[in-house]
């Protein structure tokens, strides 16, 4: 559904016009979730924001590189204990981790939540940030490897799991949520020699340099043009969006960052559209509401049946993932039907979605970005 | 089971996620045959099955509509199903850990020397060395093997008159007999199956495959010994090495 209009526009026109009309849905979104004034609709419009910023996270390595990751969450827990190790005062840090060695880069040292809420970027992303530019030269490497998921699943696992004592949750600081720091001092007596450090620098740079070779990436051949830099970006976005997200949560623990929050963002880009922004904005908006009416749904169900009424005949056990169920049932049917996702790799515009996408030789759907 | 992640990469260029699930629904056919009458036996032959059948279930439903599909759409729906898989378990069935039935030489021992060793160690061993010898075999000697190997060329194995759909089932249910197999030795351990059951050992086969290389069995085989044994090592060395080496065939 390529329109004649956005046929004529420059591709610049065309970026802007899509970053508007994006940008512009998650407004209304938020804006009317607030003025309704239900609080975990609220909360959960808030992390389908985080969301969004992983999922075009994700969508700017694997529709620039035509891989997948499973690794991603890895870098948005970095950001994330990058963020609380800005944030926590001297105190707290010895209180929280008490294991951790006072003589530790950054011990004396806090910002509070307003610079460390810039983006995440300077500080939570700029950990993932540099991260992903140390680990985005094997990964160039292996770009043109099959086992690379396997590898970055492997640096995954490592991520997630680090000493025992790490799985203790932590806490952030936030305003007006002072008791998450005691209640992860609680939680976390063992310490937390694990936790990701902070690593500042090259963050902000290395996300510029990413800027300028990751534009390079979209449309070009897979395996050649612009992997690093959209690596780099990726991991940039995801470490900031991991620490916006540590200061929404406040209290968290590595588990968090596992296999399940993995599936979630992997699913919203395929239900989505792995070869667009648009497709990530949009799968993650989708998934993100479709899980929360699906939970709600799930608990008024559960609530009906234990009431003795005709839908517990119907339904005779205690309803359980099922949301996750619903979410990979779609995501199976999408990968079948239309492997392209929603918006089949197209950008949204003023006249419908704009773009072309690659047909797939032997498929009924199209996969652009896949060679 | 990294036998068994190998011989689905040979044919479909696959890293099958959903191989852990295999782990699972054998692990509670276990649960499920273990309550009735049956003899044990049976009751393990019967858990091996439903997991070839359900490995077979499997490609038929969700990996042969993707097959001619990228690579990443094949990795992403052996996700899709895995969570699929563990999410209809949690739904199904029950999220807390279930203790299986099993027999009493599971938890016996023969002590040799200074070592005490449990039996059911012993036999994971000897299974786990037979599943090599086995498999190297059929892959070398017989029709089917040979087919397997020449389905490298896929579009030329098909061209030269083999069934393509046959050959991709043998292929899965020879994963989820092996799957089938390590179900008996894994949850044999602790007696206990969960959703999550085969999460550990699959990820010890995917990073032994990836280090031992996907096309070679032999080497896929020493390079889980050698993962697993990182892996124990990395847990502390709490258990002892008689025990990490079981854990090590069970995992190949």
């Amino acid at each position: 559904m390529s329109g004649r209009g956005s046929a004529r526009r420059s591709p610049l026109a065309q970026i802007a016009i899509t970053s508007v009309i994006l940008s512009a849905l998650l407004i209304v979104i938020t804006l009317l979730t607030d003025g309704f004034g239900d609080r975990v609709l609220v909360r959960v419009v808030t992390v389908m924001l985080v969301n969004v910023a992983l999922t075009v996270a994700l969508q700017m390595f694997m529709g620039n590189s035509g891989l997948s990751s499973f690794g991603h969450v890895a870098f948005m827990a970095i950001g994330a204990y990058s963020s609380l190790w800005f944030t926590l005062t001297p105190q707290e840090k010895s209180r929280t981790l008490p294991d951790m060695p006072e003589t530790w880069i950054m011990h004396g040292w806090h910002t509070d939540f307003l610079p460390a809420s810039v983006a995440g970027g300077r500080r939570g992303g700029g950990g993932g940030g540099a991260a992903g530019h140390r680990t985005g030269a094997p990964a160039r490497r292996l770009l043109h490897h099959r086992h690379l998921r396997a590898a970055d699943r492997g640096a995954h696992h490592r991520a997630e799991l680090g000493p025992d004592d790490a799985r203790q949750p932590h806490g952030v600081r936030h305003p007006g949520s002072d008791d998450a720091v005691d209640r992860a001092g609680r939680g976390g007596a063992g310490g937390d020699r694990g936790a990701a450090l902070p690593r500042i620098a090259g963050g902000p740079a290395a996300a510029r340099r990413a800027g300028r070779r990751g534009r390079g990436g979209q449309y070009r051949h897979p395996h050649r043009v612009g992997a690093l830099g959209a690596w780099v970006a990726s991991i940039f976005i995801t470490g900031a969006a991991g620490a916006l997200w540590a200061h929404f949560i406040t209290t968290f623990s590595p588990q968090a960052f596992y296999i399940g929050e993995t599936f979630i963002i992997v699913a919203m880009l395929i239900i989505g559209g792995s070869g667009s922004v648009s497709g990530a904005v949009i799968g993650a908006v989708l998934v993100s509401l479709s899980s929360e009416w699906l939970r709600r749904l799930e608990g008024w169900l559960n609530q009906h049946r234990s009431d003795g009424t005709i839908i517990g005949q119907i339904i005779p056990i205690e309803l359980r993932g099922f949301a996750e169920i619903v979410i990979a049932i779609a995501m199976i049917i999408i990968l079948i039907k239309r492997p392209a996702g929603l918006t089949g790799g197209r950008e949204i515009g003023l006249d419908g979605f704009w773009g072309r996408a690659r047909r797939v030789k032997g498929q009924k759907g199209v996969e652009p970005g896949v060679g | 089971m990294t036998l068994g992640l190998v011989v689905v990469y040979g044919i479909l260029r696959l890293i099958n996620f959903a191989y852990g699930e295999l782990v699972m629904v054998a692990g509670y056919g276990l649960l499920l045959f273990g309550n009735t009458q049956l003899a044990w036996p049976l009751v393990a032959l019967l858990s091996i099955l439903s997991a070839v059948i359900a490995a077979v279930i499997m490609e038929r439903v969700a990996f042969r509509p993707v097959r001619f599909g990228s690579a990443n759409t094949m990795l992403i729906t052996s996700f899709a199903v895995s969570t699929l898989l563990q999410n209809v378990t949690l739904l199904a069935i029950s999220p807390r850990p279930q203790a299986v039935r099993l027999p009493a030489f599971f938890v016996e021992s023969v002590t040799v020397g200074n070592l005490r060793l449990r039996i059911v160690d012993i036999a994971s061993i000897i299974v786990s060395v037979l599943a090599l010898v086995i498999l190297t075999v059929l892959v070398r000697r017989t029709t089917i093997g040979i087919a397997l190997r020449a389905a490298d060329d896929f579009t030329m194995t098909r061209l030269l008159g083999v069934r393509a759909n046959l050959l991709i089932s043998v292929a899965f249910a020879i994963s989820g007999l092996l799957a089938g197999i390590v179900a008996i030795f894994w949850v044999g351990r602790s007696s206990l199956v969960e959703p999550s059951v085969g999460l550990q050992p699959v990820l010890i086969a995917f990073i032994a495959a990836v280090v031992g290389g996907m096309e070679n069995l032999k080497q896929c085989w020493a390079a889980t010994c050698s993962a697993s044994c990182g892996w124990a090592c990395r847990r502390g060395c709490r258990r002892r090495c008689w025990t990490t080496a079981t854990r090590c065939c069970s995992a190949s």
